[in-house]
């Protein structure tokens, strides 16, 4: 079933991505291929593949359970989270704060995960601004 | 002998001191993550990409760091594998066959040590093959004209699955998934944007290292994120004793056919497309075993079941270079990063590489053998080091390669948008290998997405619109039908060769070589 849904979501990907093909914009400088004929061709080459895993689909593959699931859509959001504040609060507090969780939610008990956070933000803090020079995001206490 | 002048001139580039520290600090860090489970050289490599090119790296040094962490991805993956009988990387995967067995019997150390020297020799002897092979194949492709060029992009694609490819409609699927991702952004010739919708971030295309990141390294947090709580590594690593690491004499001389017979092998699986150093590995072992194995000891823990696969494994790494060097067209997962790397500084690997740019390529060469002779110290007498390194717990590992990984690419654009980007492309890989969509071809289909149409545009520029141009010359004809053979072989023969393979991983297991 995953596979047809898979080949299904491809067949649309592909007519998507062909029609965008043919609505790209065509300038007065060309050549003889010109800018939408490669898109097209693989536009077809991802259509064709989509057919063939939607005609024959493999064996089912071994979906997480839902709680599993929301573990990932969780780790996502704190990812999601994090690339959006790291401006904000500055790498250390950003990067604690969201490996915390992360190793929380992978099994770490609380208070180390808190432990584990901490020392991995001022870990590569300490070893890709401080010693290697790289400049990582400042936050409001400059750090 | 032109190679052998070029090699010294490149041993005069890597014998400086910040080489050969960028050396010893790759082939440390390669060492430990092939030994970690869930990081490979793939992904190791792709994780270190961005810091490397924030660090402002040229290109040689930046080479010499990510090709010793290649390499030394290599050495380390038989630590666990033999330890714990978890492979650390996908081509360490048939050492467990003996090498678990000889820990059983106390004889860990041992084993330690015989695959420690066999990957010194897979590696040595490959990378000679590198210094002789590399510029023939470049007089080669010096012939090549843009449809030459092409077809030899389709033929990469084509046979990129591998032999023991499980399904090649989803190989063609990732291809154009890749392909079709580099499309976004301004086309190079008439300046237009295409598949931009408007949104500004996108007028530049998407980076590949961003993608690769994303595709590589964040998925796997996710992999970890689901299997959460099995088969942890956690407390065996303790249980294990070594024992002695040095090998006798007599068990090396034993073992030293094995060696070379096994290097060859993996040097030419690592050469061809599409084969790489998992099945150079498989090769090895499989043929020793016809060959050898008369008293029915392999996989019982026979020390010549160690040699073998990581003799074949290392020579394979080394051979997998050659059509990355020498055409740019790279044929496994690792070598399709590392052409990343090259590309993100502005050097375009492929013949003009070897004429433009010779001390980049001699400068790398001359740095494996250095950091070889480095793998060995540091693999033999100092292993117990790397066994440590083994009982750092995933759950604190797992954290850290997702903040590294948001470091480099922060590093390089300074932009949250990337950042969105690259967990799109986490969780993109994360869907894929749960279907078993192999992620390298989207990899390459980025990377060379843009140079593939330009040659296919170039090529009909010069026939002036005529498409038979393609298929003009000898040379051109010749690989596609390379490409038809290598992308229909598997579908007749993948299934044969998956089963005596018997996958012992989990299925949606590790990225690549």
């Amino acid at each position: 079933m995953s596979d047809r849904i898979f080949g299904g979501v491809g067949l649309l990907l592909a007519a998507f991505f062909i029609w965008g093909a043919t609505r790209i914009e065509l300038s007065f400088i060309s050549d003889p291929v010109g800018p939408r004929t490669f898109p097209i061709i693989i536009g077809a080459i991802l259509g064709l593949a989509s057919l063939a895993v939607l005609a024959r689909p493999d064996a089912e593959p071994d979906w997480p359970r839902l709680g599993r699931v929301a573990e990932i859509a969780g780790a996502v959001a704190v990812m999601v989270a994090y690339a959006l504040l790291l401006p904000e609060l500055g790498f250390v507090i950003a990067t604690a704060a969201a490996s915390a969780i992360l190793t929380w939610r992978l099994g770490t008990r609380p208070l180390w995960a808190v432990v584990s956070g901490v020392l991995t933000a001022l870990g590569i803090y300490t070893v890709f601004h401080l010693i290697l020079g790289l400049s990582l995001a400042k936050g409001p206490l400059g750090f | 002998m032109d190679a052998l002048a070029s090699l010294a001139d490149g041993f005069a580039v890597a014998l400086t001191w910040q080489n050969l520290l960028l050396a010893l600090v790759g082939c440390f860090l390669g060492t430990v993550m092939g030994a970690l489970p869930g990081l490979g050289p793939s992904n190791g490599v792709a994780i270190l990409i961005p810091l490397a090119f924030t660090l402002g790296l040229g290109p040689t040094e930046a080479m010499i760091l990510l090709t010793s962490v290649y390499y030394g991805a290599m050495y380390g993956g038989r630590i666990s594998s033999i330890l714990l009988n978890i492979p650390g990387d996908e081509p360490a995967l048939m050492t467990t066959l003996d090498g678990y067995p000889m820990a059983q019997q106390g004889r860990a150390g041992e084993a330690l040590a015989l695959s420690g020297v066999a990957s010194f020799v897979g590696a040595f002897l490959a990378t000679w093959g590198l210094v002789f092979l590399a510029p023939q194949l470049v007089k080669v492709a010096l012939l090549f004209g843009p449809a030459e060029y092409f077809a030899l992009f389709v033929l990469a694609f084509a046979t990129l699955g591998g032999i023991a490819s499980r399904n090649q409609a989803k190989a063609a699927f990732a291809a154009a998934l890749g392909l079709g991702i580099a499309m976004v952004g301004v086309d190079g010739q008439t300046g237009v944007p295409r598949f931009a919708f408007g949104e500004v971030h996108l007028y530049d295309g998407i980076d590949f290292l961003v993608a690769i990141v994303g595709l590589f390294a964040l998925s796997e947090v996710f992999i970890f994120l689901e299997h959460r709580g099995e088969d942890t590594v956690e407390g065996h690593a303790s249980k294990v004793g070594i024992g002695r690491v040095i090998p006798s004499g007599r068990l090396l001389a034993r073992c030293t056919p094995t060696m070379l017979r096994t290097s060859l092998i993996g040097f030419v699986a690592g050469v061809l497309p599409g084969a790489g150093a998992s099945l150079g590995s498989f090769l090895a072992y499989s043929m020793e075993k016809k060959l050898v194995d008369r008293e029915g000891t392999f996989g019982k823990g026979d020390p010549r079941g160690v040699a073998a696969p990581e003799a074949g494994n290392n020579a394979a790494a080394g051979g997998a270079l050659v059509p990355m060097l020498a055409l740019g067209v790279p044929g496994s997962g690792t070598t399709a990063v590392l052409l990343a790397m090259l590309l993100a500084l502005n050097i375009t690997p492929g013949p003009l590489l070897f004429t433009q740019n010779p001390d980049v390529v001699w400068g790398l060469i001359a740095a494996l053998f250095i950091g070889n002779l480095m793998l060995l110290a540091m693999n033999i007498p100092m292993v117990g080091m790397f066994v440590r390194v083994l009982l750092v717990p995933p759950r604190i590992l797992m954290p850290i390669v997702a903040m590294v990984s948001f470091v480099g690419i922060y590093g390089i654009s300074g932009s949250t948008f990337d950042l969105l980007v690259m967990v799109v492309f986490g969780v993109l890989g994360w869907v894929l290998r749960k279907l078993d969509v192999p992620l390298v071809p989207v990899i390459l289909g980025v990377l060379l997405g843009n140079l593939m149409e330009a040659n296919l545009r170039r090529a009909m520029t010069i026939s002036d619109g005529e498409w038979s141009a393609l298929v003009a010359s000898p040379l051109a004809i010749g690989l596609w039908t390379v490409s038809i053979v290598g992308f229909v072989l598997p579908i007749l023969f993948g299934r044969v060769l998956r089963a005596r393979m018997g996958r012992r991983k989990d299925e949606e297991g590790a990225v690549s070589d």
